[in-house]
């Protein structure tokens, strides 16, 4: 499978969002800020002590922590999407 | 002349519209909290072509759901006062993400307006919009402005005034299509609502209906507490499921994913990026600023700096105000007859608010120093840095500065808590604050460790200063596993891009939250000082002398009297709770006078052990007294006791405005009172046990 968990791209790394894991006001903050499936993210650094990660996302930058990324499921931008 | 225009101004954090609100209303402006809560309100006015303009600033918020304290207000600002035109500030060169708090304000069905701002930012990045197209596509104008460059302000204006007044031909009412599904089960709730709650109108029901889905619980409150919950929450469950059954989907994400459908199919024609992947000169020196290697020391570097700069530059100011209000006092002590109200204006008012008005250079310069990090946009990288170390703590990244500024004050260090979002994190961060002991603590810690301990005075004194900072750590990790249990918030931080700050919004920045130190600590203060002068000042004393002669006799009566004044006798009140601590009734009524400003303790005991009120920490005649009347064990349960009880008045003061809730400044006094009780007893029979007193 292809499909990854966002935390796990290195710096540099690009994936495209297939859904956010977790449940209510994570999930939807998550949403509201652009995670939502189809948005393609790059992974822009990890801040000096590895956590949280910076990310690029609809054209602006924003951190999340470890945990956070482990619940956003990616795949490879280059694989085409099963809907 | 015209009606007044009532206009509100929103949009995303970041987004520069705090710029725009200053454009608008120039120095016009007055800044409160809005009702109940530390968030900042600002309000101002203008006019334009005859028109006057009312301006209220919302809070910045990426979205309008009930989560957040800022979400509720702009919101309910919305709805509960309807102004005449909502001005959304729209970031152009974010424009995606910006326009997601724009299509919840669609669905608000209120009047709108677009600002596109910073567009020079925008097409530096070759990002290119036709917002003449997107006004006539999403029914809105859409106005250009530079708010930095203070430009696009009267086009802004004009077309404000042209919408409140209905003349805009862009303008008309569209809805978000939230696709087939969704629609169905939106119409369903909608007709419930209009026709068995108490909510009949078309655009709110909708929006409401629309807010079921997702979930809010701001709404649901408000269709429990009216007729027709029944029927209406029977639908929602019935509309969730279905939803839920067709689409494979919760009902709230697909809300937010139809919402971003929704801006994707509008900026499809009318947005264009020319270039892709460049580095921009911003992300360089985000490079550099948030390097692995270089990132701390430059991150501490900026930290030392803002704090010799509080409390070194910020001396200088303070001692002129210490020796204007010094002054002051003695003027009025020649000019009134002496008398019970001249005693009460100089040792009352003027020392007990003076004692307020040394801090504003300090907590001005501090403002100014977080109000630059947070224009440049350094703040967001510095908790970016430090969030996994406070993060340890159960606190926030931001909740670093607040931290370390208690090394030199707990006042401006409480009220640099404004920079958290969240409450939780906020009220966390306030109530373990006060055991990073504060400079005003360090004199007592000179005296008494200077007098017992000889010379390991300066390990002795450092313990004290790591015992503060384990506690707090401590405390910390106690309060986060019990009273903010389950209530944690996404990190989801945005780093904005590095902007070069105006010297004027900076000032502003800073004016805004120092002047509601001035106006309203002043007055807590005030009450605070003149009830401790009453106490300590009745009943009063025999008649001064200004014979030397009789100096020496009157310093003995003097002992006496403060034994008999309220305080005294609340000392001595207090005694046995402190007994079993090794403190005797000095000790008692100099931790009592401590309470206003925990330097007090030194002059306190400066008077009780008859050696003058003048003599400080480093004065010798107090340093023997001190040694006769403490044990070295007592004296560091003493020392631990300053450190950890209750915080100053102006702390206090300071927690009381920061929270808002004289609930959470109780609990901050009480449970630092016994914590400090506990330590000090653990202290002192735990070394009388071990052999140590």
């Amino acid at each position: 499978m292809a499909s990854r968990k966002l935390s796990d791209l290195r710096t540099g790394e690009r994936g495209i969002i297939e859904r956010v894991t977790g449940t209510g006001r994570f999930r939807q903050r998550l949403m509201e800020m652009g995670f939502v499936p189809g948005t393609e993210i790059l992974v822009e650094k990890f801040a000096p002590l590895q956590d949280p990660i910076e990310y690029v996302l609809k054209g602006y930058h924003v951190s999340l922590r470890h945990v956070e990324a482990e619940k956003i499921v990616v795949r490879d931008p280059a694989q085409i999407g099963e809907g | 002349m015209a009606k007044e225009i009532r206009i509100a101004i929103a949009g995303n954090p970041n987004s520069g519209k705090t710029t725009i609100f200053n454009n608008l209303t120039g120095a016009r402006q007055k800044v409160g909290n809005w009702p109940g809560v530390t968030v900042e309100k600002k309000e101002g006015m203008t006019s334009y072509n005859g028109h006057a303009i009312r301006v209220v600033d919302l809070p910045g918020t990426y979205s309008l759901t009930a989560y957040s304290l800022e979400e509720i207000i702009a919101r309910n600002y919305i709805i509960e006062t309807q102004p005449d035109v909502v001005v959304d500030v729209i970031d152009a060169s974010n424009l995606e993400r910006n326009l997601y708090l724009a299509t919840q304000l669609i669905d608000l069905g209120v009047k709108l307006v677009f600002a596109l701002n910073m567009v020079d930012i925008a097409r530096s990045r070759g990002l290119v919009t036709d917002h003449a197209k997107l006004s006539v596509l999403m029914g809105i104008p859409f106005v250009s402005t530079v708010g930095t460059r203070n430009l696009g302000t009267r086009d802004l204006l004009e077309t404000i005034v042209r919408v409140a007044e209905d003349r805009e031909s862009v303008s008309r009412h569209i809805h978000i299509d939230y696709g087939l599904e969704l629609e169905e089960e939106i119409e369903k709730l909608q007709g419930l609502i209009r026709t068995h709650t108490s909510f009949p109108d078309k655009h709110h029901s909708r929006w409401m209906g629309i807010k079921l889905l997702e979930n809010d619980e701001e709404v649901t409150k408000q269709i429990e507490k009216g007729p027709g919950k029944r029927e209406v929450f029977d639908q929602l469950e019935k509309s969730k499921a279905h939803i839920h059954n067709i689409m494979g989907e919760e009902s709230e994400a697909l809300v937010a994913d139809r919402r971003y459908g929704f801006i994707r199919g509008a900026l499809k024609e009318t947005f264009q990026q020319t270039r892709r992947d460049r580095r921009y000169l911003s992300d360089q020196v985000d490079m550099v600023l948030t390097n692995r290697l270089l990132g701390f020391p430059i991150f501490i570097f900026f930290i030392w700096a803002m704090f010799q700069l509080t409390f070194t530059l910020g001396q200088y100011p303070t001692d002129w105000i210490d020796a204007g209000v010094g002054l002051l006092g003695q003027f009025v002590g020649e000019v009134m007859g002496a008398g019970l109200l001249r005693d009460l204006i100089i040792n009352g008012v003027i020392s007990g608010v003076g004692g307020v008005v040394v801090f504003l250079p300090n907590i001005f310069i501090l403002f100014f120093c977080i109000a630059l990090f947070e224009d440049t946009g350094y703040m967001a990288r510095a908790a970016f840095i430090m969030d996994k170390v406070m993060h340890t703590l159960g606190l926030h990244g931001k909740s670093f500065i607040p931290m370390i500024m208690g090394f030199g004050c707990n006042v401006p260090a409480i009220m640099a808590t404004r920079v958290l979002e969240s409450r939780r994190d906020r009220i966390l961060t306030i109530l373990i604050n006060p055991l990073i002991s504060c400079s005003a603590r360090l004199p007592v810690y000179v005296l008494i460790a200077g007098a017992l301990f000889g010379a390991r005075a300066g390990n002795v004194i450092f313990s004290i200063y790591l015992i503060g900072v384990a506690l707090a750590i401590l405390m910390g990790q106690i309060f986060k596993r019990t009273l903010f249990r389950g209530e944690i918030a996404p990190f989801v931080l945005e780093l904005p891009p590095y902007r070069m700050p105006t010297l004027k919004g900076t000032i502003i920045h800073m004016w805004d939250r120092g002047s509601i130190f001035i106006k309203r600590m002043g007055t807590v203060i005030l009450v605070g000082s003149i009830l401790i002068w009453a106490l300590s000042s009745f009943p009063m004393a025999p008649n001064h002398s200004s014979d030397p002669g009789v100096e020496k006799q009157y310093a003995a009566q003097r002992e006496e009297f403060q034994e008999n004044t309220l305080l005294g006798r609340l000392g001595k009140a207090i005694g046995p709770v402190l007994r079993p601590l090794g403190f005797d009734w000095r000790e008692s009524v100099a931790l009592l006078t401590g309470f206003v400003a925990k330097e007090i303790v030194v002059s306190t005991f400066g008077v009780l052990y008859h050696v003058g009120e003048n003599s400080g920490e480093e004065s010798e005649s107090l340093r023997s007294a001190i040694r006769s009347a403490m044990t070295p064990l007592i004296g560091y349960g003493f020392m631990v006791f300053v450190l950890v009880y209750t915080p100053c008045l102006a702390t206090v003061a300071a927690i009381r405005r920061e929270t808002g809730s004289w609930g959470w400044t109780g609990f901050s006094v009480g449970y630092s009172l016994t914590l400090a009780w506990i330590l000090a007893f653990i202290i002192y029979r735990g070394g009388l046990i071990l052999g140590l007193g």
